[in-house]
């Protein structure tokens, strides 16, 4: 705390005070991101170009503070989250998108650009972004950056990585260099693909140029009703074998469904076990075609109810419902842990069966809302963290589904970072090796590991955890202000 | 306020609508002062985290805490953006009471909520008088006097801009009558116009409009002269004893009149009234009547379009955008109504500006209470209202078209503001052969 006045009064040298967040009252809602995790940071500053950004990492540099990036704050592994104090750098005013280069299919944009208002203004040309979180209407390209984010559509067309050509850095220091270009091929080492995914610990990404890509001509959406997990699986499985490549494969479970129409009436099967959301993208007579190889692949798997959207609107209304589920669990409990966990797709089944055992196991209620055609499993463990040892509990079964993804030959993220939670399973996949090659190349970029420390990746200096899981219960009346 | 209990006798934020947000952050990107300031403490979900924090016992609320409150516009445009259904509105308004009788609330607001919400909203005789008083300062060379003195610059308050920001009051003002305006042609039912505060003196002649266009289609219109304001502005800034009074009134004018439905031509209005079996449940007396008004309680918009309405055959020649009231879009989720009408107008093309459904910055009292604010969201839809190239710009809110007329005037820009019904009505008088006029 004794550093925080000189930090504060350097800050606002540098953007005035008015973009200088330093107030406890304030800084309590920056504790937050859409994940579980709690912790305050010291200071927040929200700067309007990659010159303040520059200027206010140096700053932080010379103080030794750690700096812990921040977008709109919905990721969902604790990568926003100071868990080790210091300064959190919110880059929502930069928000300009500089250039939409039509004819290369590309855009240069600030971090804290809006992922669907890109997308919605390459649609004015004919063009779009493709990754698509479900967060998309909120979430930054920024943070999409950081964590490697992914979506519905990634099963098509790859995630961010995928997407991002170049990004201009802001490193641990202060300096601003370039990783890639607007070239969609670069000499030498692929910098730019070790900066996407790096959670914050790299550097800050000021500019970000992105590929576009052109829409396509044409869209078919399905939506089919099974009367369990095991069916709906099955058809996943067979609709992959059959050859096709789904733009979206997405399933929910009986009940995230049951969330979901508590809140938006969204036309969901509500008798259902589990249902699919089906994509296809192409030219409208290829689409004919393959919507029929399709249907027929549903149905013998056992898809007890399948309709298509009729228009465009009943689409939207289907992809808002799906994207809207992971907040929809609010309707049945506070408090959700989302396990991001991947199994091979041939393991799905297995999967979901012992991911229900594990919480029968822990008396938890889990719901299922994934990309069923990547694997990525998403199991949401239902909880209270206001009640005492719930998130104990909570984050046991959630390891416990870690091993299990991890046993059937998968991983501990499919896209939203390893974060916090899920540091502590890193050996489970990695050799000793893995890691000291990782802390190697942290320590390449930022030699004094202070760029969001404690996150992800082995490296950085050993810092007190100040985090506060379930923070009412830890802290009490009083704790903070 | 001294002298009242600082404990309310309201009941208090519950757990179950605060902790039905789960901090996925999907309400921010729809949120106007979040997008303004990138400023998590000006987010939906940053108000309900400091909610949270109060109701845990780990903050006490302040003047800080309540700015961050008070800086909502209520817009509700979150409510339309939560995936999982958090009764935002709710929230707030509950968390400015508390603020307010803990004291924590800045001197312009308790001045604002003494002499105009709980001074003149309720007495309406009084706003009216006032509003005779202005109308006289406009006309006569008083207003010139004052402008070139420059007098109200010196004093404190920024009393120089409010007086600016004063519509132009019209030469008549609407009144409610006892008695039925009788239907044109054969009668379908009988509705009550609601007349509220600002908009009968401010817009009178959108009033009679609304009366006019109701007679055309069939409905005998009473104006019950017990009514009064809908309490919309005091519920909003804290005050939910003083609206459960002037709801009460309102509910005993209409249901008295025995009409079938309750029409406003104001979203505010609407929305609140649509409310009141929510605002007076506990009330022993008046629950079954007050939910009885409010599913009575219609929009014109709305209440138009699901009728089948005599179309307009005069034409209106003009290039339009719509401005989405935000308590008509968010708070009612009707959208699609006055876009409907505004396309069955011939001669009318209605094109989309950007971020239709954004907050102009109006929200009731918040022009005088969070004036910097209120100004940069208005900047900001003067540019999206400009780049659609229109002649017009149509909304379906008297706070909403004064706020937008001055944003226009104060750019120099010709384009006119209309309510919806200005709109219809200007089609039914522009009719060749015997004119509707003619039922005025």
């Amino acid at each position: 705390m004794s550093k925080r006045r000189p930090l504060v009064k350097g800050l606002e040298a540098i953007v005035g005070k008015e973009r200088v967040v330093h107030h406890p009252e304030d800084l309590l809602v920056y504790e937050y991101d859409g994940s579980i995790d709690r912790a305050m940071p010291q200071a927040v500053v929200l700067p309007d170009s990659t010159g303040e950004v520059s200027r206010v990492l140096a700053l932080a540099y010379r103080e030794g503070v750690a700096v812990v990036g921040r977008g709109s704050g919905t990721g969902l592994s604790g990568g926003a989250v100071a868990s080790e104090g210091g300064l959190q750098v919110a880059l929502t005013r930069m928000n300009r998108i500089l250039e939409v280069d039509v004819e290369n299919r590309l855009a240069v944009v600030e971090p804290g650009v809006i992922n669907l208002r890109l997308d919605q203004r390459a649609r004015r040309s004919g063009l779009r972004y493709a990754p698509d979180p479900s967060s998309q209407k909120a979430c930054t390209l920024g943070g999409n950056v950081a964590e490697n984010a992914g979506g519905p559509h990634c099963l098509a067309y790859g995630v961010t990585s995928n997407h991002v050509l170049g990004m201009e850095v802001v490193l641990e220091d202060g300096a601003v260099t370039w990783l890639g270009g607007m070239e969609r091929d670069s000499h030498g080492y692929d910098l730019r693909g070790l900066f996407v995914g790096s959670e914050g610990t790299f550097g800050l990404a000021t500019k970000i140029v992105t590929r576009l890509l052109p829409t396509p001509p044409a869209a078919k959406t399905y939506l089919a009703a099974f009367s369990d997990m095991r069916s709906a699986c099955d058809a996943v499985s067979a609709v992959i074998a059959g050859g096709m490549v789904p733009a979206a494969l997405e399933m929910v479970d009986a009940l995230t469904i049951r969330a979901v129409q508590k809140v938006a009436h969204a036309g969901l099967p509500e008798e259902a076990g589990a249902a699919l959301l089906v994509e296809l993208e192409g030219e409208a007579e290829e689409l004919e075609e393959t919507g029929l190889e399709v249907e027929a692949i549903l149905t013998g798997a056992g898809a007890f109810n399948l309709r298509w959207a009729e228009s465009e609107e009943e689409r939207e209304r289907l992809w808002s419902a799906r994207k809207g589920a992971l907040g929809a669990l609010g309707a049945l409990a506070p408090n959700y842990y989302l396990v991001d966990g991947v199994v091979p797709r041939t393991r799905l089944t297995e999967a979901l069966e012992r991911v229900s055992e594990i919480g029968h196991r822990y008396d938890l209620p889990i719901a299922n809302v994934f990309h069923a055609g990547d694997g990525n499993l998403h199991p949401c463990v239902l909880f209270d963290e206001r009640k005492p040892g719930a998130v104990e509990r909570v984050m046991e079964a959630g390891g416990d589904i870690l091993k299990v993804c991890v046993e059937l030959g998968g991983a501990l993220s499919g896209e939203h970072g390893i974060g916090l939670e899920k540091k502590a399973y890193m050996p489970l996949v990695f050799t000793g090796e893995d890691m000291e090659m990782m802390k190697t190349v942290r320590g390449a970029f930022a030699p004094l590991g202070r760029l969001n420390p404690g996150k992800g990746f082995p490296g950085g200096p050993a810092g007190h955890h100040n985090l506060q899981r379930g923070a009412v219960m830890a802290a009490g009346p009083g704790a903070y202000v | 306020m001294k002298g009242e209990p600082v404990v309310s006798q309201d009941a208090p934020i519950t757990a179950e609508d605060l902790y039905r947000c789960v901090h996925c952050g999907l309400c921010l990107s729809a949120c106007p002062t979040y997008m303004e300031t990138g400023l998590e403490t000006e987010s939906p979900r940053g108000r309900i985290a400091l909610m949270k924090a109060v109701h845990e016992g780990r903050l006490d609320i302040n003047r800080r805490v309540a700015g961050h409150w008070d800086m909502c516009l209520a817009c509700r445009a979150c409510e339309t953006a939560c995936p999982s259904g958090v009764p935002y509105g709710r929230l707030i308004e509950t968390a400015r009471r508390d603020a307010v009788e803990q004291g924590a609330v800045s001197w312009r607001h308790r001045m604002v909520a003494a002499l105009f919400l709980r001074g003149l909203l309720p007495r309406l005789r009084m706003l009216r008088l006032l509003a005779s008083a202005l109308r006289l300062y406009q006309r006569r060379g008083l207003r010139r006097l004052v402008r070139w003195s420059r007098i109200l610059k010196l004093l404190p308050g920024g009393l120089d801009r409010l007086e600016a920001q004063l519509p132009e009051l019209p030469t008549r003002f609407f009144a409610p009558q006892p008695g039925v305006l009788r239907a044109v042609g054969e009668t379908r039912m009988k509705v009550g116009l609601l007349s509220g505060c600002v908009m009968p003196v401010a817009q009178a002649p959108t009033m009679d409009a609304a009366a006019r266009i109701l007679r055309r289609n069939g409905c005998d219109v009473a104006t019950p002269v017990g009514q009064g304001c809908c309490g919309a502005l005091n519920l909003h800034s804290g005050d939910p004893k003083t609206a459960r009074g002037m709801a009460r009134r309102n509910i005993d004018a209409f249901l008295d009149a025995g009409v079938d439905r309750i029409v406003t031509a104001s979203a505010g209005c609407g929305s609140a009234m649509k409310e009141y079996g929510e605002l007076l449940e506990d009330d022993p007396v008046y629950a079954e009547r007050a939910a009885r008004a409010a599913a009575m309680t219609v929009d014109i918009t709305e209440f138009l379009a699901g009728l089948p309405l005599d179309p307009p055959r005069g034409r209106v020649d003009a290039r339009a955008t719509y401005q989405d009231p935000c308590h008509l879009a968010h708070a009612q989720r009707i959208t699609e109504a006055p876009r409907t009408l505004l396309r069955g107008t011939p001669g009318l093309e209605l094109v989309e500006m950007e971020e239709a459904s954004r907050c102009c910055g109006a929200a009731g009292i918040y022009t005088i209470t969070q004036r910097r604010m209120s100004e940069r969201l208005l900047a900001s839809k003067m540019e999206w209202v400009l780049a659609a190239g229109v002649d017009m710009v149509v909304t379906a809110n008297p706070g909403c078209a004064i706020q937008l007329e001055n944003g226009l005037r104060e750019a120099g820009s010709p384009v006119r503001v209309c309510h919806v019904v200005d709109v219809l009505d200007q089609a039914y008088q522009a009719e060749e052969g015997p004119s509707p006029s003619a039922v005025q």
